[in-house]
């Protein structure tokens, strides 16, 4: 990939910032950089395709410590939990044998596994060497007939972030568009409902959350054409482009892809989450006032009612437990403000939040929805959100499994809300979960314990001493 | 002497490699307020990071030189540099490890000169040693990865020549290879502390990776492992014993600079090699075989004989690196198995050693297509083959690198008498669950007995 188009992608005409300096401008600063690389982001984006083969070009590292570790899932084909890499050698960087290695793997991957499509991520050595993947892909593609996309995504391009975008525009480029979905059977069609075809772009179905939602989906008789990529399969992909509207998950990264769905397909796009009660509700109105079906909305909003109603039932004996706990959240983007809305929901006060990777949209909605006494957190650093554990008195830190062992080291209870998760947390009954486990790990015996010296010690309190 | 057969195929399906610099990083994370950085892209460190976290449930410090699009095409000799500098500024390590990716290779840089321009601009961090090795992940494993910096690290902390063996007495170097847990490197100290010897572990991973919570909240740096200093002092020592064959070349050049004598050993699981370890620390102590240990030994034959019905003639399939793997295959053929299936994913001198008639250089397919072939009983490796198994039907010992799905399999104890004596009991439990010898209900066609469908006898499993 060239610098040139490079710029084109961290150029995002539908964010609100994009008049802003470029973050992906900011170089890396060596020695003190966290956070992955762009085949990462492009990867992760995805990866949760089911039927698809995914190849990973390039020596062992790239696939060797990354596959089968996301708790993305499919109620289907489990083809994409399947690692493939071309595990490049020494011989192969040397005499240029790369090219070759890729043509004759695409084709081993056909034959033992007859994928229905198969993408092959490109990553930093083969991108060095110069092997030119988009085509060997399209050599492939013709000689075993199965659609071969190249999604060039070398670490070294960039971020995470504009990985995802790099596999946004892969999908657009060489998918979207080329497939058209089946009409709905006549025997799916109920009295008084119009079925609407949406999109779901940026939903990875993490420990099986969406299927929470979906049959929410199904009953309001909105068809989902296409989650790009949660429980996907390639030729739900290449139907995206007949949709009538698309909605974006908690996703800046694949804004992209909804904004050319609506440039070169008239297909509208609203941004919104499934995390708490009040999100979900509003991620259905949304859809119905793009759908505008005046049927659509009375039924969303009956759904909306008979649901809170049921679900506010439920939490309310958590709400008793976790009223008033004071929460520090540090994460991505988006989720520093849509997990916030689900915190509230239980009556916790979200007392910092991490903005680092937040856009200045997302700074602005979390003024909105916090207020300005919300403290923003941009170092992320173990000692200094410890720091801000402290100063804040947290009862409980939620960010992503890698500051896990940070948050336990210092006797802080805290709720993993990343990709490698283990449970679902979307929809309404997703909150119960939720709710769940912030309680299971806020009241759990073992804090006092651990915080407490040995009867024989006498030296003070290990760890942080914190309102339990 | 076992076959090997090469790789044949174009494409590697279910990897169960780990690659050079993510071992690397392992062997200086066994060292004392350390942190090794990568000279790569950040997604190297990324991904390295999060493979080892989630095997140990543990912060792990882990840093890169952050190569993009402008130092990869351009050069990034700068990025080093700055990084050595950014890092030694902000944690004051006793020592930094400075791996190569692939990448960095790829691109051609010259590790060792960088470092030596690194102390020329920055002379007042002269006294950080900086210990640079290359580790391209297109050639080798994790193994090969971790054994290149124990030998690089030898290669920067003794670099002149010594003749002052045994100048500390009791002092015993134990070069630790990457097939021992943290918990094998714990009991491995505790062996050699019960013959009066004071054990000098590189690298100590048994007292960074435990698991344990200390006062400290935080640390940028490595909690615990080798002391940097205690290194230079590793020409004082007795003796060296050299745990695992990978290890070899770096005891060569600890031999080699510093006179001091090793014993080697290629396992420590089984009687035989756990005898043979025991037996050294005699010699070398020239104390008696503890009481304790000795029970130890009894315990294990007990074991031995228990488990014995279980694990005669059981057909088990094994992928993990070259010494593991030699490990296990010794282990399990000592108790009368057969190892139908072995696979490593590079290649080693200890590999013609290994206890089966084959031994492919592969991945996890190779495995399942050998073990399935073989009808092998159970399976021998990491959490990435739970697929595998669950495929073949077979139970799952999960060994080596990464286990992500279970906890505390990160400190699990294999080796020595009490470590055998366990992995024996395991084995034999996994088999009994989920083998049944018997033969299928048959139900004479004389047989008169009124209301007993066929359909009631249960299906037996047979292997």
């Amino acid at each position: 990939m060239q610098a040139k188009d490079i710029a084109e992608l961290l150029n995002e005409p539908a964010c609100a910032h994009n008049k802003k300096e470029k973050s992906g401008c900011a170089r890396p600063k060596p020695g003190a950089t966290a956070g992955g690389c762009s085949f990462d982001g492009a990867q992760i984006a995805l990866l949760p395709i089911a039927d698809v083969a995914h190849i990973v070009h390039g020596p062992i590292a790239c696939a060797g410590s990354s596959w089968d570790n996301r708790g993305t899932r499919s109620s289907g084909p489990t083809l994409y939990r399947i690692g493939m890499t071309t595990d490049l050698t020494e011989q192969d960087v040397i005499m240029g044998r790369g090219e070759k290695r890729l043509f004759h793997a695409i084709k081993q991957a056909v034959d033992s596994y007859s994928p229905k499509a198969v993408f092959v991520y490109n990553t930093c050595v083969p991108a060095l060497t110069g092997d030119d993947i988009g085509a060997v892909c399209k050599a492939a593609a013709e000689k075993t007939g199965v659609p071969v996309v190249p999604v060039d995504c070398a670490g070294f391009y960039g971020t995470k972030n504009l990985g995802n975008r790099i596999a946004g525009e892969a999908m657009f480029k060489y998918v979207v568009g080329t497939g058209e979905p089946l009409p709905v059977p006549a025997e799916l069609q109920r009295p008084g409902i119009t079925v609407h075809d949406v999109n779901l772009i940026g939903e990875y179905n993490i420990a099986g959350e969406f299927w929470n939602v979906a049959p929410l989906f199904d009953e309001l008789g909105l068809r989902i054409l296409c989650t790009l990529s949660g429980d996907a399969r390639f030729h739900e992909v290449q139907t995206m482009h007949r949709a009538e509207a698309s909605m974006v998950v908690c996703a800046k990264a694949l804004l992209n892809i909804a904004r050319k769905l609506q440039t070169d397909h008239k297909v509208p796009f609203f941004e919104g989450s499934f995390y708490g009660v009040t999100d979900t509700s509003n991620a259905f109105r949304d859809f119905a006032k793009l759908l505008n079906d005046p049927s659509l909305t009375e039924r969303t909003e009956a759904m909306i009612a008979r649901e809170e109603a049921k679900i506010n039932a439920e939490l309310d004996p958590w709400r008793e437990r976790l009223r008033g706990k004071r929460v520090l959240l540090y994460t991505g983007g988006v989720k520093s403000w849509s997990i916030v809305s689900a915190l509230q929901d239980l009556g916790m006060d979200v007392v910092a939040t991490g903005t680092s990777k937040s856009t200045e949209e997302d700074k602005a909605r979390i003024r909105e929805i916090m207020g300005d006494k919300t403290k923003m957190i941009t170092d992320g650093s173990p000692k200094a959100l410890l720091g801000v554990v402290k100063e804040y008195q947290a009862d409980i830190l939620i960010a992503g499994g890698r500051n896990m062992y940070t948050a336990l080291k210092a006797r802080i209870p805290f709720l993993d809300i990343n990709q490698e998760r283990e449970f679902g947390y979307e929809g309404y009954s997703g909150m119960v979960e939720l709710a769940r486990q912030l309680a299971l790990t806020i009241q759990s015996p073992v804090w006092p314990s651990v915080r407490k010296p040995a009867p024989w010690a006498k030296s003070n309190v290990p760890g942080v001493e914190l309102g339990a | 002497m076992a076959e090997i057969l090469k790789r044949n195929k174009a494409l590697a399906v279910n990897p169960l490699k780990a690659s050079q610099p993510v071992g690397a990083s392992l062997a200086f994370l066994g060292i004392n307020k350390a942190i090794p950085m990568l000279h790569g892209s950040q997604g190297c460190t990324a991904f390295g990071k999060v493979f080892f976290v989630r095997h140990f449930r543990e912060p792990i410090p882990l840093q890169t030189t952050a190569m993009d699009q402008v130092s990869t095409v351009m050069s990034a000799d700068e990025n080093v540099i700055l990084g050595l500098k950014a890092v030694c500024e902000k944690s004051k390590p006793a020592l930094i490890g400075l791996p190569t990716t692939g990448l960095s290779e790829t691109q051609g840089t010259d590790i060792k000169r960088l470092v030596k321009d690194f102390y020329a601009a920055h002379p007042e961090f002269a006294h950080i040693p900086v210990v640079p090795v290359n580790t391209p992940d297109f050639t080798g494993c994790l193994e090969s990865g971790y054994a290149l910096a124990v030998k690089a690290t030898l290669e920067v902390m003794l670099p002149q020549k010594s003749n002052e063996v045994g100048k500390r007495k009791k002092q015993v170097n134990v070069l630790a290879g990457s097939f021992l847990t943290p918990g094998d490197v714990e009991h491995i100290k505790e062996l050699v502390e019960a013959f009066g010897l004071r054990p000098l572990v590189l690298p100590d991973i048994g007292d960074s990776l435990d698991g344990h919570l200390t006062e400290m909240e935080s640390s940028p740096l490595t909690v615990g492992g080798t002391p940097v200093n205690d290194i230079a002092s590793m020409g004082e020592s007795i003796a060296t014993l050299v745990l695992g064959n990978s290890m070899y070349d770096a005891a060569d050049l600890l031999k080699a600079q510093t006179q001091v004598p090793d014993f080697r050993f290629d396992s420590l699981m089984g009687l035989e090699a756990v005898d043979a370890f025991v037996s050294a620390l005699a010699e070398i102590s020239a104390k008696p075989v503890p009481e304790k240990i000795e029970r130890q030994r009894a315990q294990l034959q007990d074991a031995m004989v228990d488990s014995h019905f279980m694990l005669g003639f059981a057909r088990v399939a094994i992928a993990a690196d070259p010494d593991m793997l030699y490990g296990y295959a010794r282990l399990v053929t000592e108790m009368g198995c057969e190892v139908v299936a072995a696979v490593a994913p590079a290649r080693a001198n200890i590999l013609q050693d290994v206890n089966a008639a084959q031994v492919g250089i592969g991945d996890l397919e190779d495995l399942e297509i050998a073990a399935k072939r073989g009808g092998a009983q159970l399976v021998i490796s990491n959490s990435h083959a739970v697929e595998t198994s669950r495929r073949l039907g077979v139970p799952l010992l999960r060994a080596g690198f990464p286990q992500y799905d279970l906890i505390g399999g990160y400190q699990r104890l294999w080796v020595g008498y009490r470590g055998t004596r366990q992995t024996l009991f395991d084995l034999a439990n996994m088999l009994v669950e989920h083998g049944h010898h018997e033969p299928a209900a048959y139900v004479s066609i004389y047989a008169q007995r009124t209301g007993e469908g066929y359909a009631a006898s249960a299906p037996h499993k047979t292997h």
